[in-house]
């Protein structure tokens, strides 16, 4: 046991750092610092960016264009692209469909789909939850019917994620009601151009636009996009939300939320101190941090399991609640710490017009920041589904 | 970065477990509980002969010079076993005092004996007035000739009755809570003017409440250096806070896995209780403050040689972490097991107790959230 870096790894963190600063353009850091609504061109051109390095998918196998990092390299990528705020790695085409596709999909599908993916000129969404399928997934209606050589969908998805900004599709759809629930899915892929697919944006309570309703009215989709068999939808679906779970625990993150808390609190004066040396404050700034760390450790312990070929398995559920807990709890404090100028509405400056912003800086967008965060226990299988999956799958009950 | 342990760890890991499982069960336990002495001294022995108590010193004074890593390994297991024999204040403490600011005189006449389990050592730190502020000292030690006289109370030290040394701080010089002015005595548990009232604690072990009245020692007594002390026995401290985190992540282990195996057999309105969402989820909370417990435990035991500024904010932090956590998985240990969890004849409870004092040993929650946010 020893948790220092090696000096191939330190010399990797330098490489990784120059690379950052080199080639990290100005404005799109400037937006991210500031806290501003992220725009579809600042990701690709970040992604694009990592893709003509070679290091926009660390988590593929080394043919199909990862990297062949060690856990601890991939560990140190993460981190430094945390510490710098570059935008995230968009999940949908990356982390999500890729591993499906090079898993399960065709020779013809790898060689159609994943150059797209890595070159991120195509950009995925996810169609899975629907509006009377939320934590229960399998009970999912859009049908897809087949008719010769094509399917014809016909239903809705929605919670669809920057679907508005999606070139593509990957699709669960209910392809035979006559067996069990979860035999009768299959996972489809199709161009969200295909005449009868109509986006609708759902607003969110912090003002934003990330998610979306998805109709399918009689859209026909060329057989050759079903990805390995039919029915067999339900088992890459699940494959899919246990294999990538690498960043779910958005402790980089969290550690630049806490970052910028203490500069709320160091600016927020209260009885004539800053609000950082008001101890009921900085006892709750302590328990964060205590919090994160051990999140943190729990992640490299992970991580370390997962470099040994054990793993990523259930365990990595407490990554996400404990990961989304404590990025609420940044974000509730932060709230808290602005005082009254949380309450001022800068919405025209958070979606990128010029407006000035009310009150500090650094409090500008505390409040739907905290809105916004609540999603993070709902998403990607609710915390309370991720407990059910632990309860069952690591406690054997 | 690597979180595997080695060959040789693997090894330890397996003999101190095994040790657990078939010779230091429940009853046995119990039946040392009872005892006149409180502790075994045959089990004692048992652990020099095995080697255990020579794990953390240098190779040179005849230890087997194993790390932080090592010590760990030892207070999970004996976590999960509750064991009560003198493996803290011994050995992590006493020892680990001696083994960074001995002489060469003093190691040499207490480590042998030590490591090889025929002298027994306990470390008083804490005063009736001082609660967790290691430089809150009123014991005085006035020069009297080439020595000292020590006068005063150390309070609650663990593993006191059995002692045949004792380290003791006590002010050289300097106002009650200075850092500097603290000094630490290696003494004789049976010279003049050392008198103990010995008792029981809550949660299983032996303490004593030391009076020192008039004890004369020697300039060759002082452990460390007159008047500083305090940073060694902060250093020591911070080890023997990581070895209890390590401790608690044993016996946190036990009861999470104990309450399962209850929640699947224990049946009610006509199914296992573990059937039950609510108790589920109640036991996923316990796996997830026992895991991330036991990430705290090894980050600290793993920071222990950092500068004394990262060591301590590690500590505390493991420190702070273990409280809650344990103080969660305790209670909701005894509350899942019902009626029963409230007994003394099942094992939960006597986990429970040894959990609640860890978290106020060495300074409480509050405490090390303050410690670490200073």
């Amino acid at each position: 046991m020893d948790l220092s870096f090696s000096a191939e790894d330190l010399a990797f963190q330098r490489e990784v750092r120059d690379f950052i600063a080199g080639n990290y353009p100005a404005d799109i850091k400037a937006r991210f610092d500031a806290g501003l609504e992220p725009r579809k061109e600042d990701f690709v051109r970040w992604q694009k960016i990592l893709f003509e390095k070679g290091w926009v998918a660390p988590g593929w196998p080394k043919q199909y264009g990862g990297t062949g990092w060690t856990a601890t390299q991939k560990y140190i990528f993460q981190e430094e692209l945390g510490a710098a705020n570059t935008p995230g790695i968009i999940p949908f085409g990356l982390n999500m469909v890729a591993p499906v596709i090079y898993t399960f999909g065709s020779e013809e599908q790898k060689k159609r789909f994943l150059p797209g993916i890595l070159s991120s000129d195509v950009w995925w969404c996810q169609g899975y939850s629907e509006p009377g399928s939320g934590s229960d997934l399998a009970s999912l209606k859009t049908k897809a019917v087949r008719q010769g050589d094509k399917y014809i969908v016909n239903g809705s998805k929605t919670w669809t994620t920057m679907a508005q900004w999606a070139d593509w599709i990957f699709c669960l759809v209910r392809t035979d009601s006559s067996v069990k629930q979860q035999e009768g899915i299959s996972f489809l892929l199709f161009d969200m151009k295909s005449p009868g697919v109509t986006v609708r944006p759902i607003i969110t309570i912090e003002g934003g636009h990330e998610v979306n309703e998805c109709f399918f009215d009689n859209v026909e989709v060329p057989a050759e996009n079903l990805i390995g068999e039919e029915g067999m939808g339900w088992t890459y679906a699940k494959f899919l939300l246990g294999h990538e779970r690498s960043g779910i625990a958005a402790v980089a993150r969290s550690k630049r939320g806490i970052a910028k808390l203490k500069k709320i609190a160091n600016e927020e004066q209260a009885d004539g101190a800053p609000l950082i040396e008001d101890p009921a404050f900085r006892r709750k700034l302590a328990e964060l941090e205590i919090d994160l760390t051990a999140l943190e450790y729990t992640e490299l312990r992970t991580l370390a399991r997962e470099s040994q070929g054990k793993g990523p398995g259930p365990e990595s559920s407490i990554l996400k609640i404990k990961g989304t807990e404590i990025q609420q709890a940044i974000t509730e404090l932060a709230v808290e710490a602005a005082g009254y100028y949380a309450m001022a509405f800068n919405h025209r400056a958070m979606n990128g017009s010029n407006d000035p912003i009310v009150g500090p800086a650094a409090t500008a967008f505390a409040a739907p920041s905290y809105f916004n965060m609540r999603k993070t226990s709902i998403y990607g299988g609710s915390n309370e589904i991720q407990k059910n999956i632990i309860a069952k799958m690591v406690l054997g009950l | 970065m690597d979180f595997n342990y080695s060959d040789e760890q693997k090894l330890l890991i397996d003999s101190v477990e095994r040790f657990i499982q078939d010779d230091y069960d429940f009853d046995t336990r119990r039946a040392i509980l009872k005892s006149e002495e409180g502790f075994r001294r045959d089990l004692w022995q048992q652990f020099g002969d095995l080697g255990w108590l020579a794990v953390p010193f240098a190779e040179e004074d005849g230890g087997l010079g194993g790390t932080s890593v090592e010590t760990m390994i030892i207070m999970e297991a004996f976590g999960k076993g509750l064991v009560v024999e003198p493996y803290l204040s011994t050995v992590v403490m006493a020892g680990g005092l001696l083994k960074a600011g001995g002489t060469a005189a003093q190691k040499e006449a207490v480590l042998p004996e030590l490591m090889a389990g025929t002298m027994i050592a306990a470390v008083g730190y804490a005063e009736p007035t001082s609660r967790f502020n290691l430089a809150d000292v009123s014991t005085t030690a006035t020069a009297s000739g080439d020595g000292y006289t020590l006068k005063g109370h150390k309070s609650v030290v663990l593993h006191g009755p059995m002692a045949d040394k004792l380290i003791v701080s006590a002010r050289t010089s300097g106002g009650r809570r200075d850092a500097d002015g603290i000094t630490l005595f290696l003494i004789d548990a049976k010279a003049p003017g050392v008198s103990r009232q010995d008792y029981p604690t809550v949660d299983g072990l032996r303490a004593s409440e030391v009076t020192l009245d008039g004890v004369s020692v020697s300039a060759g007594d002082v452990v460390g250096t007159v008047g500083g002390g305090l940073s060694l026995l902060e250093k020591v401290v911070d080890e023997a806070i990581a070895a209890v985190c390590a401790e608690a992540v044993g016996a946190m282990e036990v009861l999470y896995k104990t309450t399962i195996e209850y929640a699947r057999t224990r049946v009610q309105f006509g199914q296992p209780i573990g059937r039950f969402q609510v108790i589920q989820h109640r036991l996923v909370d316990m796996y997830m403050a026992y895991e991330q417990a036991k990430s705290m435990a090894i980050m600290a035991n793993l920071k222990l040689d950092a500068d004394p500024a990262e060591r301590r904010r590690a500590v505390s932090a493991a420190k702070v972490q273990i409280g809650k956590s344990g103080r969660f998985v305790g209670q909701q240990a005894v509350q899942l097991h019902g009626g029963m969890g409230m007994t003394d004849e099942l094992n939960v409870g006597h986990y429970f107790k040894r959990l609640t004092m860890i978290e106020t040993l060495f300074g409480n929650t509050d405490f090390h959230l303050k410690r670490y946010a200073a």
